[in-house]
Formats: C-alpha cells, structure tokens, sequence
C-alpha cells in the first residue's frame, strides 16, 4: 500500500486510544461528527492543522488502549492518509490495517520528520521524509494482500463472492 | 486437542496452531485463526453490523457461536445510547444469536466465565480489548476492532500474528490485603506499557495455582494494559470444578511444553508483594499504596470487569463494615453480573454497602470508560479497582485516577484519602 502527504507531528509516547477519542462520544455513529472530536482529551488544537492530506508522524507505542475503531474513523474523516511511528500498539495498527490506513514502523523516519515534511510510505518496506529514503520492517505477505485489497471490508466480501 | 508439530510449544502457540490450518507456526508467522466465540457490546457490536453488510454478509458463520451483550452505555444514558442497544437487539433477534439484554446479564468478560462461554483451549474474538480477560481460564481471548469482529462474524476466523510469550512465574503466598490486582499491576511496574507488545503473557507456578478464579480474571484483565495479546493461566483443578455443569462444549487441559522457547521470564514472589497503586494517567505508573498514601479523594468507585466479583465485594464489605464513607468522599460499588449482585445481596454486602453511604448500582461498564453512572469533574480524584487511568478515562481530562485493589479501594472510601488498608482494619 502506498501513501503521500505532509506530516503532522504528534509527540509522547503511549498515547491511548482514550485521549485521541474519549469513551463518552462513543454512540456517535457519524464520521463527521466523530471527527469533531479528534484528539478531544490530548490536544484539540491537533484538529484544525489535518488538512486533507496528513501523515500523522507519532512516537513509540501509539494507539494504547481501547479497540475502538472511531479514532480511526475520525482520523479518515479529517484527511489522515496515514501513520509513521516509532511503535505501535497492536490493536490500533490491526485497525489501520483493517481500514486500509497505511500504518508503518520506521523510528529514523520519525526522526527525520519535521511538521509539514513531505512523507510518502510504501507498507512493502520503504519511507521517504523530504526526499531522503528510510528503510522500514516490510509488512508480511497477509497484510500486503489486506493492504492492496483496500481493507478488511473489501478483503472479506471477495473471500464471500468467491 | 488435535496435534500435529512435534516441535515444542507454548500454550498459546498450542491453541493458535489447533485453531489454524497450517501445520506447523513461529512467533511472526500471520496465519488464519477459527473462533470458538465471538462477542460484541453497544459500543463494538452496532459497528461491526454495518461493517459486516459492506462485506455483503447476511448471515453470521454459527449463530451457536456468537454472544451480544448491551454492557456499555446501560442503562441507556441518551437516545443515541438507547438507539445502539436497540439495534443491538434487534439485529442479535434477527441473526438468532444469543443475546444478553440489560437486567439479564451484566458486564460482557465476567458475564461469559459465568455463562460457560469460555473454556480452556478455546479461541474467543472480543470486540472489546479487555477480552483477554478469558485467559483467567486457559482460552486464547483477544481483543478486536468492529472490522475485525465483522468479518469474525462473517467467516468465522480472523488474522493473527504469533505472539512470542512472556512467562510469569509466580510463587509464594500473599500477605494480607495483597491480590491479584497486585500481581499485574507489578508485572506492569516491571515491564511496563508496552512491554507485552506482540507477546502472551502466561501466569504459572505454585502461586499462580493459589490465585482464585476472580483473582485470576483481575490478572488477566490487565493483560493487554501491558500491550500482550492475552494473559494466559494453564486450565488446572479448580477451573474444570468451575467449569463442570456450566462449559458449553468440552475441553481438554493443556499446557506449555517444556523447552518451548520463551521471550523473557519474570517472577513474582506473593510473599514480598505490597498493595500496589497505578498513579495518574498510565497503568504502568505503578507506586506501593504506602507510597501514594495521603492523596485526598472524591470518588471510590468498584467493579468493571477487572474487580467487580463476589470477592471484590467481599473484600470491600469487610472493611466498610460497621464504617461509613468518608463526608468529603462518595463511593459507588458496580457489581459486574446479576448473578454477583443477587449473591452480594444474599450475603447483606449490599446493605453493608448502603448502611456505610455508598451508591450500589445495577451491573454496568459506566464509568470505568467515561460513559455515565459516575464521571469525574475537572480537579477531581478518584480511586477506582478499574483498569485503564489514561487521561479523561473517566470523564474530565483534569481529573486524576488511581487504579487500586478492592481493599484499597474501600478503604479510601473511608479515610477520604489514599491509605493502607490495615490503617483501617
């Protein structure tokens, strides 16, 4: 899967799922309005910067927590394409994966990555920051196949109208 | 279970491998997993549906196999809330799955050890990440995300990446007022928030063994607080007496291999373990109570489905026996079942509860994540035998939660501040 835009840097490690969407919007069913509430518990001013095309650039084991998959259907909803992190937890980088949102580990990406840096990924194993390449884990061959797919969504109803 | 390596595993590895079709598996590997069950709430549940229908998937792959539970947001706190369990409802009646309605069941992980849905060498997808809750009895329970679940409930099995595992070997007895809660929230001082990350977290050894069912499902609970996969205790006597008249479908013991390779051993000796506290805003901020003591608090709150068992409640009664809660302080005690508040109420700990000025509410998540039923204001604190103390987990992101066992818990409700239970008792 491959994916471009401008970087947002977000800092602190172990950001739960908690801060990026607080439990008590969680009956709101319209992306929108979850968008709305992005971040609502961290820092809410993250908001106005996601501008259509944003690669969150975030710490060391982002996305702690909850399962909730509204934080990714908000972070959809307000333009983030995807996500380069130093780590992830590993229910929040299942869901980017389910949904089809580029998540990729490479910490010297991160490093190398300023507020509004250009960031083009590729889940097979490559980060570009500014022009300059990193090298990241390639994602196995399942979730390159998810991947190419669109999501989990798409990946299921092809195995169903097989 | 059947078997087909002859390379030695671990117990996590044995139940992945009987639940896959590949013959052999590594740490690493993404192979395909079979559910025994699938659960959903009002939260996870209504999203899964709509997931599930973009697949064009009509029917669920086994009704027998799949469980809805309205836990979260009951009793219904707005019309939106209602409008979630409504659906849950109807869709769960449509579909011909088994439904837990409110007043009929209670907190979804506790409810389903209860119900028999859990059973040792059993793969059981959550769509709540505290799902790892079932390894208290030996099954491989795993959180997901409403995708996830969707197309669990579509085909019946879900990707999965092996975990390595991370043995706990637990020894020893514990002093007084020390309990399982003790036991994870020192496996998380030790590695921390992400310790467990791609890994299981397996509890054995002699005190393990001498961990209660409920002490257990405390343990395991806090497993993915660690970032595991799940928290896992080998099946031993007092769960086949547990599950006998109440598993759903047979199961054999199984264990570890000897020789299986492991990531990392830790060891936790009961004996020298303090109640222990997760200060503001990670569960990994982890102090002894002595340590944190003095710390004014406004609210008490017990239950979730970490700590809202018979023995929790049990444990809380007898300190706030013949006491009352402090007048600066409030507290609210959330049996997780219906069955647990009928049995609590058999005992008199409701009344005790009452008698002493607490708040003793019907089986809800409430609070715990923000929900109702007891969110916090700006400023304030409170000690809660919960799970998660992220920032403005339950309500005001400038509130402070201390997450402690059901002794602790009580007794802070009573002194109005932060102190060792045997400064009450």
């Amino acid at each position: 899967m491959r994916t471009d835009g401008t970087a947002v840097r977000v800092h602190g490690d172990d950001l739960d799922t908690d801060v990026m969407y607080p439990g008590a919007f969680l009956n709101i069913e319209d992306p929108a309005e979850m968008a709305s509430h992005l971040f609502e518990g961290f820092d809410p001013s993250l908001r106005e910067r996601l501008e259509g095309d944003t690669i969150l650039v975030v710490d060391r084991n982002f996305g702690i927590g909850s399962s909730r998959e509204h934080v990714l259907v908000a972070m959809k909803a307000s333009g983030v394409r995807g996500i380069v992190g130093k780590s992830f937890a590993r229910i929040f980088f299942r869901n980017c994966a389910n949904l089809g949102l580029a998540a990729v580990r490479c910490p010297e990406a991160v490093d190398a990555a300023r507020d509004r840096s250009r960031i083009a990924i590729d889940t097979a194993g490559t980060v570009e920051v500014d022009g300059r390449q990193f090298e990241a884990p390639p994602a196995p061959p399942f979730l390159l196949e998810l991947g190419a797919a669109g999501g989990l969504v798409e990946w299921t109803a092809a195995r169903l109208s097989r | 279970m059947p078997w087909r390596s002859s390379l030695p595993h671990t117990l996590a590895e044995k139940i992945l491998l009987a639940h896959s079709d590949v013959d052999e598996l590594r740490p690493g590997d993404v192979v395909t997993v079979r559910c025994d069950v699938v659960m959903a709430n009002d939260v996870s549940g209504p999203v899964a549906f709509r997931a599930m229908e973009r697949m064009g998937a009509t029917r669920v792959f086994d009704p027998e196999r799949v469980v809805m539970v309205a836990d979260h947001f009951v009793p219904a706190k707005d019309a939106r809330s209602a409008e979630l369990q409504r659906r849950l409802e109807t869709w769960s009646r449509e579909q011909g799955v088994a439904f837990y309605g409110q007043g009929r069941g209670g907190i979804e992980h506790t409810l389903l050890c209860e119900e028999g849905w859990v059973t040792p060498g059993s793969v059981i997808a959550g769509g709540d990440s505290h799902t790892c809750t079932y390894g208290a009895l030996g099954s491989f329970g795993t959180g997901l995300g409403s995708t996830d679940i969707a197309s669990c409930l579509a085909l019946g099995s879900f990707w999965q990446q092996v975990p390595e595992t991370i043995a706990v070997e637990v020894d020893g007895s514990p002093g007084e007022y020390v309990t399982g809660k003790d036991v994870i929230l020192a496996v998380l001082a030790e590695i921390g928030v992400g310790g467990g990350t791609n890994a299981v977290l397996e509890f054995r050894g002699p005190g393990a063994e001498a961990l209660s069912l409920d002490e257990r499902l405390a343990v395991a609970n806090m497993a993915v607080e660690a970032g595991a996969e799940t928290g896992i205790f080998p099946a031993d006597e007092s769960v086949r007496q547990y599950l006998d008249g109440r598993a759903r479908w047979e199961w054999r013991p199984e264990r570890s291999d000897d020789g299986a390779e492991l990531r990392q051993r830790l060891s936790i000796e009961l004996s020298s373990l303090e109640p222990l506290v997760a200060l503001p805003h990670l569960p990994g901020n982890v102090r002894t109570v002595s340590e944190a003591a003095g710390v004014r608090v406004d609210q008490v709150y017990i239950g979730n489905c970490a700590n809202g068992t018979l023995t929790d409640l049990r444990q809380a009664a007898s300190i706030l026996a013949g006491r009352s809660v402090d007048p600066g302080t409030r507290a609210i005690v959330v049996p997780a079942t219906q069955a647990i508040w009928r049995e609590a109420a058999a005992e008199g700990l409701l009344d005790t509860f009452v008698e002493a000025g607490v708040m003793v509410s019907t089986p809800t998540c409430g609070a715990c994540f923000g929900g109702s039923n007891g969110v916090l204001a700006a400023g304030e604190t409170a000690v809660a035998t919960t799970n998660r103390n992220f920032r403005g987990r339950m309500g005001s992101p400038e509130a402070q939660v201390y997450l402690a066992n059901a002794w602790v818990a009580a007794a802070a409700a009573v002194a109005g501040e932060l102190v060792h239970p045997r400064e009450i008792a």
